[in-house]
């Protein structure tokens, strides 16, 4: 670490009271803007930040043991309470162990500000040591990025960092601060409002259009509402829900979507797509109109564009305007916060003649519900998912890694609120599920917090489990254990002949490992010993209980759409 | 050369702020289109530029970009200009060999294009022209047989016609 050149002197508080450095000014504005709880790792360019962290007894730096779970962790603060998740990493590596997390909460449109110590301005751009251009990494996975050149534009920056964090379409910004602007004395002014002209989300959605929808709506003969994660992030369930029950019309979520309804309402027919229900799927693809809500068509959703819902008349809310028209062009275009325009809409629409359109969907939902078979003495995946669903009653904030078992979880789990399942859904980053989970705990300690992870993925992130003690949370992790990164052994199974070239894995006693880390561990592997080994880490307090479930190896996850194909190559059964 | 089949052109309006001009850049790099001609100048107003981008993408997917280019916090306005009349240049300095022989017929041809020689030696000429891209292309290619040593293209120019804002 470089020795400290100009050591900030600390205020002479009598003859200038309003003078501090960088840093201090860095956590009071940060302190203005409601931050409770950091996730970080320090390093030598942001040894001045975490001086000041020092001296802020009202904001905790939690201590991770990597920085890509100080970011997964943000991303889980935010999604679990709607508030800003805030990480903070050192120049050069600190900074890129940050990108997997940053990119996640781009795809999935988290709340995030990224706080990174840069190198000291003079030596900017010589390669000097730990220099990493980060502001230049950076840009395409943030909605925003800022390098700051003198103290007295930290306010603003930050100011403008949240704003812009939390409002549009959320998403990550980052702020890069040179280590000798930590340093630098000024006179901060917090006050002063960030000018961005070129920045006016726009809310409301236009009348016209909006009446159009109603109308399309109100005359369909097989309307479908596609909902996804905008609703969670504008806080618009109230009124999809209002919606729904005006006028009947069925409900499909999408991954990021879960929550957005309850699942357990008669008219969600909860996820659809490429491991979506099949009646789902179907009724979305014979649809004649579809609501399409916060959602961006992604090809895990649609598979192939030009087979999706191909009869159907297209209304698109967003408040992205880039999303609408971006993959399947709208009919119907509306620009706007999802709430604002649900709300206009709901008393417009004239509950349409679709009692036929629900016996057939009813027949559909009949013959080809979710079903799981337990093979002889194994455990499988699907049961222990329906099992959590069952003990938690959808009530308890799950959040999943990347696989499988998110899959499973998915299908199983049914959310009965928003902010309830925590995935990585655009960028499906293994190794976040664990780490997004401790950010959901701290964001919301008194609520259940479960993370729901493969062997694979946990293995990415696994060391974190100390900060989990350290901090004495209550959160069970349970290890669906298919000795596989399961998702890759399945499409090798189906695509290529069951050559298993690097999918089957080798694992340590993930139990022990917990044990080791001062967590409880429970090693389960007979179906019998599940039920009471989820009862006692859903009840175990104060400290992390690691559950290894020896699951059966051979279960595959079904229904699945094979990647970039329609609804009518949908895989049904084994 | 631009082909006209599949050239659109996006004026975007730019807060002057270190990066815009990456981040604009980089936007359209990541959808794997290959920008034709960019260029970068001052307006009425100096805190405010303005690029004129010339993209090699299909007329259709134009508004997508200049959507996406709109989500940029500097960008303050980003439009696609395709199927609107506007006028467009472009300023070239094209420098030709010349020889005692050459040097009246290539001051011919200029005349026809209205270009003007700024730069004379006994073995060079350079010269100006601004019009539309085809007219540059159609006066860089009747230049080409007497040898074009170097050439230096600003990049198409435009603005909408009538009262309208580009
Ligand atoms: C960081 C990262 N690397 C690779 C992948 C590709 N991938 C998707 S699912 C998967 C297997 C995950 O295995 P595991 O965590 O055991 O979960 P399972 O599928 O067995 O439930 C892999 C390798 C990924 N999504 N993320
Ligand atoms: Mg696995």
């Amino acid at each position: 670490m470089a020795r400290q050149m100009t050591a900030a002197k600390p205020s002479p508080s009598a003859e200038r009271p309003r003078q501090m450095n960088g840093a201090q000014t860095l956590v009071e504005a940060l302190r203005r803007e409601g931050v409770e709880v950091l996730f970080g790792h320090p390093g030598g360019a942001s040894l001045p930040i975490y001086d000041a962290l020092y001296d802020a007894q009202d904001i905790r730096h939690i201590l991770v043991r990597h920085e890509q779970v100080a970011a997964h962790a943000a991303v889980g603060y935010a999604r679990a309470s709607g508030r800003v998740g805030v990480c903070t990493a050192t120049s050069g590596p600190g900074a890129t162990n940050l990108i997997t997390g940053i990119t996640d909460a781009m795809m999935d449109s988290a709340p995030i500000v990224a706080i990174t110590g840069q190198v000291p301005r003079p030596v900017i751009g010589n390669d000097a040591f730990q220099e990493a251009d980060v502001t230049g990494i950076t840009m395409p996975i943030t909605k925003y990025n800022t390098l700051v050149m003198r103290a007295m534009d930290i306010p603003k920056a930050v100011r403008m960092a949240f704003y812009l964090a939390k409002t549009g379409r959320p998403g990550p910004v980052l702020v890069d601060i040179p280590r000798d602007v930590s340093q630098e004395l000024c006179e901060p002014d917090f006050d002063e409002d960030p000018v961005l002209p070129g920045y006016r989300p726009v809310v409301d959605g236009n009348p016209g259009q909006i009446a159009e929808a109603a109308d399309a709506l109100s005359a369909a003969e097989r309307p479908i509402v596609y909902a996804g994660g905008g609703i969670i992030s504008s806080g618009a369930t109230p009124e999809l829900t209002a919606l729904v029950e005006r006028t009947g019309i069925p409900v499909v979520l999408t991954l990021m979507g879960k929550g957005a309804m309850d699942e357990t309402h008669p008219r969600c027919l909860g996820m659809f797509g490429m491991h979506g229900s099949a009646f789902a799927n179907w009724a979305i693809n014979r649809a004649d109109v579809i609501l399409a809500v916060g959602v961006r068509f992604d090809d895990r959703v649609t598979g192939r564009l030009k087979d999706f819902a191909p009869h159907a008349r297209f209304i698109h809310i967003d408040i992205d305007p880039a999303e609408i028209g971006k993959n399947k062009p709208a009919h119907i275009p509306i620009v706007g916060d999802a709430k604002r325009v649900l709300a206009a809409l709901v008393p417009l629409v004239r509950p349409p003649k679709i009692e036929a359109w629900w016996k057939q969907i009813e027949e559909w939902r009949e013959r080809y519900p979710f079903r799981y078979r337990q093979r002889d003495g194994r455990i499988s995946h699907q049961y222990v998912c329906d099992l959590l669903n069952r003990l938690t009653g959808g009530r308890a904030i799950v959040v999943t890694d990347v696989g499988q078992h998110q899959m499973w979880m998915a299908q199983w789990y049914k959310c009965r609120e928003p902010r309830t399942f925590i995935s990585s859904g655009g960028l499906g980053a293994m190794g976040f599920g664990f780490p997004a989970a401790l950010g959901a705990k701290f964001a919301c300690p008194d609520k259940q917090v479960i993370a729901l992870v493969g062997d694979g993925g946990f293995q990415m992130t696994l060391q974190d489990l100390i900060t989990a003690v350290e901090h004495g949370l209550s959160l069970p992790i349970f290890i669906l254990n298919n000795g596989a990164l399961g998702m890759v052994r399945q499409w090798q199974t189906f695509f290529y002949r069951g050559r298993f070239s690097s999918s089957i894995l080798r694992n340590p006693n993930f139990a022990k490992i917990g044990e080791a880390y001062g967590a409880r561990g429970i090693r389960v592997e007979r179906p019998e010993e599940v039920e009471s080994a989820l009862r006692t880490a859903l009840e175990t307090e104060g400290v992390p209980c690691v559950v290894d479930i020896q699951c059966d190896p051979e279960e595959n996850c079904l229904p699945m759409i094979p990647s970039g194909q329609s609804v009518a190559e949908m895989i049904l059964d084994d | 050369m631009t082909d006209p089949q599949h050239a659109a052109t996006i004026s975007v309006l730019v807060q002057n702020a270190p990066g815009v001009l990456v981040r604009v850049a980089g936007l359209i790099r990541r959808r794997g289109v290959n920008i034709h001609s960019l260029s970068v100048g001052p307006t009425e107003d100096p805190s405010i530029s303005r690029m004129t981008i010339v993209v090699d993408t299909a007329p259709e997917r134009t508004e997508q970009f200049a959507k996406q280019l709109r989500k940029v916090v500097e960008v303050l306005r980003a439009t696609s200009i395709d199927s609107t009349p506007a006028v467009d240049r472009e300023l070239a300095l094209i420098k030709v060999n010349v020889t005692p022989g050459t040097r009246l017929e290539i001051m011919e041809i200029a005349n026809v294009f209205r270009a003007s020689v700024v730069d004379l030696t006994d073995k060079t000429m350079t010269l100006e022209v601004t019009g539309r891209g085809e007219k540059v292309d159609a006066f860089v290619t009747l230049l080409a047989k007497y040898g074009i040593r170097e050439m230096a293209r600003t990049g198409q120019v435009t603005l909408v016609r009538g009262a309208q804002n580009t």
